[in-house]
């Protein structure tokens, strides 16, 4: 029963906050002069009108999965990953660097090999924070910043150094038997840039969810992120399971910068900042609740978000920042779930119990409520 | 004022959660210069009355009265301003802050714009601090001084801001005997000063010390009020839990079976380089319960750490069942068969978010049947925990509910139930009891008592001495990290232990209690 009305409060809450996301967004185009009616319309018509919009929404959504994927096995375990940036760009450059590698290498070889090579290479970057945190307690908030800048620099170092020809500053395109987008796909949704790599990652959704729910790894990640005294007491090696969400964390990030590297781009360009598709997952994670689901249903709604508001620009004269204003709010509206539980609890004309988040901000109020709680349940079981 | 006039008083207090009565028309009266006893198990409904009586909680029905004059409460300050404080059971301090600023937090005196007047009001506590006796330090850091110290501060917090009815929920659930005698006296002093103590406890013996009144409050209902003072414990005890508790716990005669624990010169250095245990020498045998009594810090965390694997050793042995022990991994020293009912069951013993099956198979997940190669199988572990949950009378609703659901005797019947489960040849208690009522106390003792009969070796580490009289064939006593004294338990009196505890010789038998 709780766990239930847990669940339902969440997707309640990721439901609300995406409205009251659009809400904010009207309201600063009302302010702007611009109509936000207009423009709300040539949005999801540019994302979701022609089935080359459709292709597009689903390449944006495909590395973003991965990332969320990421960020929410990490935060099972008690990890903040902020450097799926720097993952994904690892796991792109590898990526690409395979392809090129063997350029004549067979396709059944090439482009596993090229997949493999991206989550290696995004597994051994976040695997860096993982053993600087379980072995030296480094938090891994400032080394996965750090390890992102590194990343980018470096990447560009490489990109520029080695693999661009004379003084370019993009890499050669990769052979076509390690591309993931394909005549056929091209054919289907009018030449957009979908690709395979969709099915990668709703093969990595259902992986990640057996690995999370059913195997004796998944129980202790998540047993060592909500206790590791406990974890400790239970016989689970604490550095051992931090050290291996980490790596499949940044495995997942790093496959999600292989979709950049051998669908979206087909090749690997000198950055001046770092792939979007590291922040925006951690976003699509959030707004997801980590459930599996959620983060595909997230992915998707950031992929309307980003191709439908390129139509914004186009269709009026609003700039196109107006959609992330409108994913900032959405999040914040995550972040600020709070605000959204008690305002769900207030407007329920019959209580049944005081509101649990909101008496949080009186800490006295939160005390009784718990007590009151423990006082009933003792009294239930009885 | 005089000191028979009522402080404070409920009628037909009445408080409803949804269809669940927590409170059903409650009536007390509690007067200055009394100490009133509020007795009840956990969930009767003694926390969500005197959260009504300090404004937190609002009531469904039914009137409070403060010297004679209904009043409304609708929040904690509606409550100050009227002279009530509550102490909570668990303190609601800043741990980063000092004892002063804690007591000034909230009612902060400023001279001028927003600069704290740290002169007057040291001043006041200083004095409140003397004339109740209650010491403490005001310029150390909370999370620097003693729980017993922090308890005194938030009892001056009570006082600085001129309570005259201070409420106190399960006060010494955290403190040492010593803590809790000095409480007790505190207790008699503030009442005697005039003020009304209003005490909610499920501690018998610590009611009949200072209570002069006790309410008896059972599943939101005052069954009773009776003088504290002419009642039995066990007359008490009934009217609790309604029906007859027994307070001998039956030890049948056990054959001294073979060493399962044997500890040799261990010495165990913590992180700081201090030593916490030092020539520690122990031996337990099958069907032997060995009590380890001692004040709280003496070295009893760090020796449990240490035999257990969460701690490493800096010399010595420990053998578990003949095999030499030291230095091994905790699922190592788990399955080599023992189990370990930790000292904190919310922070060691319990993953409180996770489920009750998740809970439950917390030691043997990774053994077969309940996982093979790295795969859970969640069949096996459902029907493992719904059978254990059955046998130990865990009260839950649904196995998959989180731990943190349960009440605290139920988190520790789960726990005793994970551990004893396993047969383990050696069982190592740590406050098995602590924070429980009487009814639960009960069953675990017995519990305790039934894995002695089948032959288990049993370490029981307690502050509760009763605890320790009542269920140990034998005592032995650790003060700064080593043993200062071994005996049968019946060949010490409580004070003898209290002495060796204290670090000071027992007269006359010095040389039994080094025969060990």
């Amino acid at each position: 029963m709780r766990i239930k009305n847990l669940r339902l409060g969440n997707l309640w809450i990721s439901v609300t906050s995406v409205i009251l996301g659009m809400v904010v967004g009207a309201i600063i185009m009302i302010l702007s002069g611009f109509n936000p009616i207009e423009n709300y319309i040539s949005l999801f018509t540019g994302a979701l009108g022609s089935p080359n919009a459709i292709g597009e929404v689903l390449r944006e959504a495909t590395p973003l999965i991965l990332t969320g994927l990421g960020f929410a096995v990490a935060n099972s375990a008690g990890f903040f990953n902020i450097g799926l940036a720097g993952q994904a760009l690892a796991g792109w450059l590898a990526s690409v660097s395979f392809a090129l590698a063997f350029p004549h290498a067979p396709g059944f070889l090439l482009l596993p090999g090229a997949i493999l090579a991206g989550a290696v290479a995004g597994a051994l970057w976040s695997g860096i924070a993982g053993f600087l945190r379980a072995y030296f307690g480094a938090s891994e908030v400032i080394t996965t910043i750090m390890l992102n800048y590194i990343a980018l620099y470096a990447t560009n170092a490489v990109v520029k150094g080695m693999l661009a020809k004379g003084d370019g500053d993009y890499s050669p395109t990769i052979p076509v038997q390690a591309r993931l987008r394909t005549p056929f796909l091209e054919k289907i949704t009018q030449n957009s840039t979908f690709h395979w790599g969709i099915l990668i990652a709703l093969v990595a959704v259902i992986v990640v969810w057996w690995l999370m729910k059913k195997t004796t790894l998944g129980f202790e990640i998540r047993a060592v992120g909500m206790n590791e005294d406990a974890s400790r007491y239970a016989g689970m090696s604490t550095k051992k399971t931090i050290i291996s969400a980490m790596l499949i964390s940044g495995a997942l990030a790093g496959l999600g910068g292989a979709m950049e590297g051998l669908g979206n781009f087909q090749n690997i360009i000198v950055n001046t900042a770092l792939p979007s598709i590291g922040f925006d997952g951690m976003s699509v994670s959030l707004l997801a609740t980590g459930s599996p689901v959620g983060i595909i249903l997230a992915a998707l709604l950031f992929g309307i978000l980003k191709i439908g508001g390129l139509n914004i620009s186009i269709a009026s004269t609003t700039p196109p920042e107006i959609v992330d204003i409108v994913i900032a709010a959405v999040i914040f509206f995550v972040g600020a779930n709070y605000v959204i539980r008690y305002l769900s609890v207030k407007l329920r004309k019959h209580p049944k119990k005081q509101p649990p988040v909101a008496s949080s901000s009186e800490p006295q109020a939160a005390v009784a409520e718990r007590a009151a709680q423990a006082e009933e349940e003792g009294e239930d079981a009885k | 004022m005089s000191s028979s006039e009522i402080a404070i008083e409920v009628r037909d207090l009445t408080k409803r959660f949804g269809d669940f009565v927590a409170n059903d028309h409650i009536s007390i009266q509690i007067r200055n210069g009394e100490v009133h006893g509020l007795l009840g198990e956990n969930g009767a409904g003694k926390t969500t009355m005197m959260n009504m009586l300090s404004g937190i909680l609002q009531p469904t029905s039914g009137e409070i009265l403060v010297h004679g004059k209904p009043v409304h409460l609708a929040s904690a300050k509606d409550a100050t301003e009227l002279g009530i404080g509550m102490v909570h059971q668990h303190f609601m301090l800043v741990e980063n802050f000092t004892v002063l600023e804690n007591i000034m937090l909230g009612v902060e005196e400023t001279k001028g714009v927003g600069i704290l007047n740290r002169h007057d009001a040291k001043a006041k506590v200083m004095a409140l601090s003397k004339q109740y006796g209650l010491d403490v330090d005001p310029d150390a850091k909370v999370a620097d001084i003693s729980v017993g110290m922090q308890q005194r501060a938030e009892i001056l917090k009570v006082l600085y801001r001129n309570a005259d009815i201070l409420i106190f929920d399960e006060p010494t659930a955290v403190l040492t005997p010593q803590e809790i005698k000095e409480l007790l006296d505190i207790f008699r002093r503030l009442a005697s000063e005039g003020k009304a103590v209003i005490l909610i406890s499920h501690k018998l013996n610590e009611l009949q010390a200072v209570a002069d009144i006790t309410t008896i409050i059972r599943r939101g209902k005052v069954i009773d009020t009776v003088d504290t003072k002419t009642t039995s414990t066990e007359k008490l005890a009934e009217l609790m839990v309604g029906r007859h508790v027994t307070f001998q716990r039956e030890r049948v005669p056990m054959p001294v079976g073979p060493e399962i624990l044997k500890i040799e010169d261990l010495q165990v250095i913590d992180k700081q380089k201090v030593t916490r245990v030092h020539d520690f020498d122990l031996t337990i045998h099958g069907g032997e319960i060995v009590g380890l009594a001692g004040i709280d810090g003496n070295g009893q965390s760090e020796l449990v750490r240490a035999i257990t694997g969460l701690m490493p050793t800096a010399g010595g042995h420990v053998i578990i069942g003949g095999q030499d022990r030291t230095g091994a991994t905790p699922r190592q020293v788990t399955q080599s068969g023992v189990g370990h009912i930790p000292e904190d069951r919310q922070r060691y013993g319990l993953i409180l978010p996770m489920s009750l099956v998740d809970n439950m198979s917390l030691q043997v997940y990774t053994l077969a049947p309940y996982s093979h190669h790295g795969v859970l199988n969640p069949k096996a572990m459902i029907t493992n925990t719904e059978q254990l949950l059955e046998q130990y009378d865990v009260r839950h609703s649904t196995i998959e509910e989180p731990a943190g659901s349960l009440s605290g005797g139920n988190q520790q019947k789960l726990i005793i139930a994970r551990e004893l489960s396993r047969e383990p040849q050696l069982l190592i208690a740590v406050n098995p009891t602590r924070g429980l009522d009487v009814g639960a106390i009960e069953f675990i003792h017995s519990q305790l008592l039934a894995a002695r009969a089948a032959g288990h070796a049993i370490l029981l580490i307690s502050y509760e001495l009763d605890e320790i009289r009542q269920l140990a064939d034998r005592v032995a006593v650790i003060h700064s990290g080593t043993i200062v004294g071994q005996a049968k338990t019946s060949a010490l009196s409580e004070n003898e232990i209290g002495l060796l505890m204290a670090g000071e010789t027992v007269p006359g038998k010095e040389e039994m209690l080094n025969a060990h």
